[in-house]
């Protein structure tokens, strides 16, 4: 497995927002956390990716325990994140984020490789290269977070809600490059309240409620669960 | 018009030196949204240890005194000569003392980030702003009581035997103000470009506008902001040891006015911002010696204070305020 979670529990304060929740990942695959608001989806996220602690349980990446570990050194792994509201750098330019997200490589060469190829994935953002990324349409910062994200040549690439308000056309776009580079070999943990379409995509599926997880399945089973086309399909 | 000239030398000479501490204050705000109120004791501990290293490389007397207690440091003697008599020597002991002052004034400011606010980094933010004030009181204190409350700065002998410097006409500049203004764009210049051209520089906009992005990017969140707290503070320590050197005297409460007025520098250019802070810091500068010159020093104080709250009523965001310039 390339993430192994076990037992984790994670609280704000008093609030406990995931109650011991276990979940793999394997190389190569995309996997779907659904769930309402509230459910710990987010939550979940941010600690695997280090920005908040649990106080409870592991997380294994790439055989290396990871639980605890400060952001900068879980990026340091290739555990890369597509937070969730793109937060790009609103005072950079397009070209400035992309060169953050290569922030601890060295290679110089293969990151102007990887710059380009970021910006074939993303035509629209050579054309606003100089431009301040908060100047970007929503579906611009989403591209541009992942373009970010891509810098930083992710193993296992976590995205955080990447449909959020954005036109339906731009999701199509953004889910066809969510395949595009699972299909390059790149992991893909996904968190989506669009569930039809991440769980369409997906090779399996958690489902999330008040911090446990209360499903699991590949995507097709998901989708065909009465309870899960009630819940989150908005289907009787 | 040579008055005019005269003043308006003066004043940037003045704002060279608030631009270098409304820096400090406006770096740590970019970051940490926090007043470092402790910021205007940096320069004054500034001065203090240029004070300390230009007498133990210049003076005879403290030379043969410290030499008396630490027989080691007794080489020192041998090189005051070549420190006071020589160009080469005035020009090394000027780099040491304010190389010595930055660099030991940035390490106080990340030991007083590490005990004093990273401790309390999330909490409210009443609570490091109360914590910066005491580190201001403690340090003034310390100060007080380890070195006295007034020291009478030394002027090196090949300074003070320079000639001023003719610019146009009937006007001259003093060599001090000379070296003060050219250090000040110097080091305003170089800090600008490493804020936007090295990936450490951009590490610190990155962390400035987005924490947790930020250390998704990979950046290490604490050693930027230590990094933060040294280069301010080393900053203010030049302008310290400068305004000894230029007024001959520091003391352990001359915080108070040059910050006070570098705060306002920050604020007025727009607070977080670079730029913002030296351009606030030069206009602060002009004003006060415009107003000295031609209306009254006794209200140059009034009048600057008046000036900088008509344009803050007009642009409250200061004047490069947040969505124009980027900030740090």
């Amino acid at each position: 497995m390339l993430l192994s979670v076990k037992d984790l529990h994670t609280s704000y304060g008093k609030i406990r927002a995931i109650k011991g929740i276990s979940f793999d990942v394997a190389e190569g695959e995309i996997v779907t956390l659904i769930g309402a608001n509230g459910a710990g989806k987010s939550t979940t996220l941010r600690t695997l990716s280090g920005l908040e602690s649990p106080h409870e349980g592991s997380i294994t990446f790439n055989g290396e325990d990871i639980t605890g570990m400060k952001p900068h050194d879980i990026t340091k792994k290739s555990l890369i994140q597509v937070p969730e509201g793109r937060r790009v750098f609103p005072q950079m330019t397009v070209a400035e984020n992309l060169d953050m997200g290569a922030f601890l490589r060295n290679d110089k060469e293969n990151i102007k490789e990887d710059y380009e190829r970021v910006l074939t994935f993303f035509p629209r953002l050579q054309e606003r290269k100089n431009q301040k990324a908060g100047t970007l349409s929503g579906g611009e910062q989403q591209m541009l977070a992942m373009g970010r994200a891509l810098m930083a040549k992710p193993k296992l690439l976590t995205l955080d809600e990447p449909s959020m308000g954005l036109a339906p056309v731009i999701i199509e776009v953004i889910f066809e490059i969510i395949l595009k580079l699972n299909e390059e070999g790149i992991t893909i943990l996904l968190i989506e309240q669009n569930a039809n379409l991440a769980l369409g995509i997906s090779d399996r599926g958690y489902v999330m409620e008040t911090g446990i997880i209360k499903l699991s399945g590949t995507g097709e089973e998901l989708l065909a669960n009465e309870e899960v086309r009630k819940a989150y399909l908005g289907e009787d | 018009m040579e008055f005019f000239v005269q003043l308006l030398i003066d004043g940037l000479t003045l704002g060279g030196m608030y631009a270098l501490i409304a820096l400090g204050f406006t770096l740590v705000y970019g970051i940490l949204l926090m007043i470092n109120f402790a910021h205007a004791e940096m320069f004054m501990t500034g001065g203090f240890i240029g004070y300390g290293v230009l007498n133990l490389l210049g003076s005879e007397s403290t030379i043969a005194t410290v030499s008396d207690t630490l027989p080691f440091m007794s080489f020192l003697q041998s090189t005051q000569p070549f420190f006071t008599t020589t160009a080469v020597g005035f020009i090394l002991m000027m780099l040491l003392t304010f190389g010595i002052s930055a660099v030991l004034t940035g390490l106080l400011g990340i030991t007083i980030e590490r005990f004093a606010y990273r401790p309390l980094r999330n909490s409210p933010r009443l609570c490091a702003l109360i914590s910066a004030l005491g580190m201001s009181l403690f340090l003034q204190n310390f100060v007080l009581l380890a070195v006295g409350h007034r020291m009478v700065f030394p002027t090196p002998e090949f300074l003070a035997n320079l000639d001023a410097v003719p610019l146009f006409g009937a006007i001259r500049i003093a060599p001090i103000d000379l070296i003060i203004f050219i250090t000040c764009l110097v080091l305003l210049f170089t800090l600008d470009r490493f804020v936007s051209k090295t990936k450490l520089g951009k590490a610190m906009r990155a962390t400035s506008q987005d924490k947790d992005a930020a250390g998704l990017m990979g950046i290490n969140i604490n050693s930027v902001i230590a990094l933060t707290f040294f280069i301010g503070p080393a900053l203010g320590a030049v302008a310290g040891t400068f305004f000894g050197l230029k007024y001959g005297v520091v003391t352990f409460n001359m915080g108070l006015f040059p910050g006070i007025k570098a705060f306002t520098a920050a604020v007025l250019g727009g607070i977080g911002n670079l730029r913002g802070a030296m351009l606030g810091g030069f206009l602060i500068g002009v004003l006060e010696a415009l107003a000295s010159g031609y209306i009254s020093i006794a209200y140059r104080d009034v009048i600057t204070f008046a000036i900088l709250i008509l344009i803050l009523i007009f642009r409250p965001g200061g004047l490069l305020g947040e969505s124009v310039v980027e900030k740090v």
